[in-house]
């Protein structure tokens, strides 16, 4: 990412998860885009008001656990008839259901694997460096017991004085700028 | 009951008439404090070393006990034929057994919406995962040859030697490493937000560094935790059917077996609701001192006891079940081989284990587990929580040991007696599982803290709000 100055955006602190829904909504209704809410634990309606409910999250563990439960499958069976057949007690080597279990298994492994890291890489993890954690009151707050809305320099509608005096009409606890 | 009545009831809350989970009077801010101290403090309780020493010794033990076998070979345990399956085998069915609760209370629960598993879903999940990790030590070791171990895994080998894909063995080696990788990413992912909680709270700077890297810069944007989220309920409707199948792929190590005795289409059931139930109670064994050394009561609270208490009631007449449908198919099947085992497994030379087994698992508590004012006494839950340990331990040696020690011929009947070796063994996994169990109290956050928020009376948005904030 190229080296950026100047102003992140115009962080405002709230006290209840009332409030940051609130906020979210009415700024989302105004036409806000590049803007970002913070919580210390998952708040359904925030993401409702921001409409982002939708993730690729479950698309990308199916897709894990298909690929996890084909490969299983199809290697038992490459193992079994063509690399090294065993005869079992007069089975026949293309013996499925007994290929089914470790087919089962690796399903949910592939899907739990995918799961997993489908959330990191689509949050963009790892990111341990983020100009939010610039603002004096965001690391005090945002895991703890604060809520937080942020409203990017990226956005069009974005000016300092005029996004402060709106963001003040929120009812915030503070709305400080966030420095990159 | 009326309606007054239940607002009077001090364990429910006046707002909403549910039955608290959490103690009142807590806050978000209190929550953070509470768990994050235990685990920023520099000050480590003096209690935690003395533990410390207990499980480090126990874990020394282990690793005596592993290199003298390595040295000798497995001879130096009981096992003989015809009992080929002795502790090592035991062992391991009665550790990955306990595990499972672990995953019942992270995974199922959450599906059902229990919240009330908030507070003990991070530990018990600790638990499964030192819990597997002594089960998966004595398959290893129990080989023979431990250094072929990788021979059980798939590998391109230069002697182009494949494993059996038919043999409940093998299924065993994908069940259990799966289980083993699932339970970690799972409890993992479950921390991340934690992590950022404790970097942020933290004021040395290698604590900084260290929750800071754990926690790949969580922090907590919305974005975030909708994926969070959606990724948690995947991987608890993966783990369901999971734990499910683990269990039954080791009851099939034994029910595929055409020994009378282990030959039952019984045991993948029973043996789920087995593992269940010992594995309540080895929640119970941490929970109850747990939460009494940390002063944890507002968090784990009774309820979270009597709630475990009644989950080890119904899993307990599962077994119970299980029990009986043995004897009954013992006499129903009128298989001469079946009876005799059955007989032979209550009334034999080995009679002691069944009768000790049927004392533990169903007699003591089956009949006070009824009683709440038993299951709100701390006391009796933990010495509970006990007996019914070591009476799923034994439920595995009748099941191993005396379906072994006298099968068919008369002739090859033998007999099995534990060495000191197999007794460290097994003594040496408890000081290890507990070793591993006091590092993750003293360096990870015990309770999910943000899950715990939820239980908050003011972190919900109540539809009337959602109103108000919509004019």
């Amino acid at each position: 990412m190229p080296a950026r100055e100047g102003t992140y955006g115009l962080l405002a602190e709230f006290d209840t998860p009332g409030d940051l829904v609130r906020a979210a909504r009415r700024a989302h209704e105004d036409g806000w885009r590049r803007m970002d809410c913070f919580s210390p634990y998952p708040i359904e309606e925030v993401a409702e008001a921001m409409e982002c409910t939708r993730n690729r999250v479950p698309l990308v563990t199916l897709v894990g656990g298909l690929l996890g439960c084909a490969a299983m499958f199809s290697f038992e069976t490459w193992v079994s008839v063509i690399a090294y057949p065993l005869n079992i007690a007069g089975r026949p080597t293309y013996s499925w259901p007994a290929f089914i279990v470790p087919a089962y298994e690796w399903t949910i492994l592939w899907a739990g694997l995918s799961a997993a890291f489908g959330l990191m890489a689509l949050c963009k993890f790892p990111s341990l460096y983020h100009p939010l954690f610039n603002a004096p009151n965001f690391r005090k707050g945002a895991t703890v017991d604060k809520f937080f809305l942020c409203l990017e320099a990226l956005d069009p509608r974005f000016d300092l004085e005029g996004t402060r005096a709106y963001l003040e009409t929120m009812g915030p606890l503070s709305v400080v700028e966030v420095p990159y | 009951m009326s309606t007054t009545e239940l607002t009077k009831d001090p364990r429910r809350d006046p707002a909403t008439g549910e039955y608290r989970v959490i103690a009142p009077g807590q806050t978000f801010k209190s929550i953070t404090d509470k768990i994050s101290q235990i685990v920023l403090t520099p000050h480590t309780p003096l209690g935690w070393f003395a533990y410390f020493v207990i499980a480090g010794g126990g874990s020394v033990t282990l690793l005596v006990a592993v290199s003298w076998l390595f040295l000798r070979g497995v001879g130096i345990w009981g096992i003989t034929v015809p009992v080929a399956w002795g502790f090592a085998i035991i062992n391991f069915v009665w550790w990955i057994g306990i595990g499972h609760a672990g995953t019942l209370i992270s995974a199922i629960l959450l599906l059902f919406k229990q919240q009330w598993r908030n507070s003990i879903s991070r530990f018990a999940e600790a638990m499964t995962i030192f819990a597997v990790m002594c089960a998966a030590l004595f398959p290893l070791i129990h080989v023979g040859r431990p250094w072929l171990g990788y021979w059980m895994l798939p590998l391109p080998f230069t002697m182009t030697v494949w494993p059996q894909f038919r043999s409940p063995l093998e299924w065993d080696v994908f069940a259990v490493s799966t289980y083993a990788t699932i339970s970690i990413v799972f409890w993992y992912v479950g921390m991340i937000p934690d992590f950022g909680t404790l970097r942020d709270r933290a004021e040395s700077k290698i604590a900084q560094y260290f929750y800071g890297l754990l926690s790949w810069g969580w922090r907590g944007s919305v974005r975030h935790w909708v994926r969070y989220e959606s990724a948690s309920l995947l991987l608890s409707g993966l783990a369901t059917p999971l734990v499910l199948s683990v269990h039954t792929v080791i009851s099939f190590d034994f029910a595929v077996a055409i020994l009378p005795g282990w030959h039952t289409t019984i045991f993948p059931p029973y043996f789920v609701a087995g593992a269940i139930y010992s594995g309540f109670a080895m929640v119970l064994t941490l929970a109850i001192p747990l939460r009494k050394y940390y002063h944890l009561e507002a968090l784990v609270t009774d309820r979270h006891i009597d709630n475990m208490g009644k989950i080890m009631l119904a899993t307990g007449f599962i077994v119970a079940y299980g029990y009986g449908m043995e004897a009954f198919m013992a006499w129903y099947s009128a298989n001469h081989w079946e009876a005799f085992t059955f007989w032979n497994r209550a009334f034999g030379p080995m009679g002691w284990s069944y009768w000790a087994l049927i004392t533990c698992n169903l007699l003591i508590p089956l009949t006070t587990l009824w009683s709440r004012k038993l299951r709100n006494n701390m006391t009796y839950m933990f010495i509970l929580s006990l007996i019914v340990n070591t009476g799923m331990w034994l439920e595995r040696f009748v099941i191993i040991v005396t379906s072994l020690y006298r099968d068919y011929l008369p002739s090859s009947w033998g007999t099995y007696r534990a060495t000191k070796w197999d007794y460290m063994t097994l003594a040496g996994t408890l000081g290890f599982f507990l070793f591993m169990f006091l590092l993750f109290v003293r360096f990870l956050p015990m309770i999910p803290m943000f899950e715990v928020k939820l239980l908050v009376p003011g972190s919900r948005i109540t539809p009337k709000k959602t109103v108000e904030a919509g004019d």
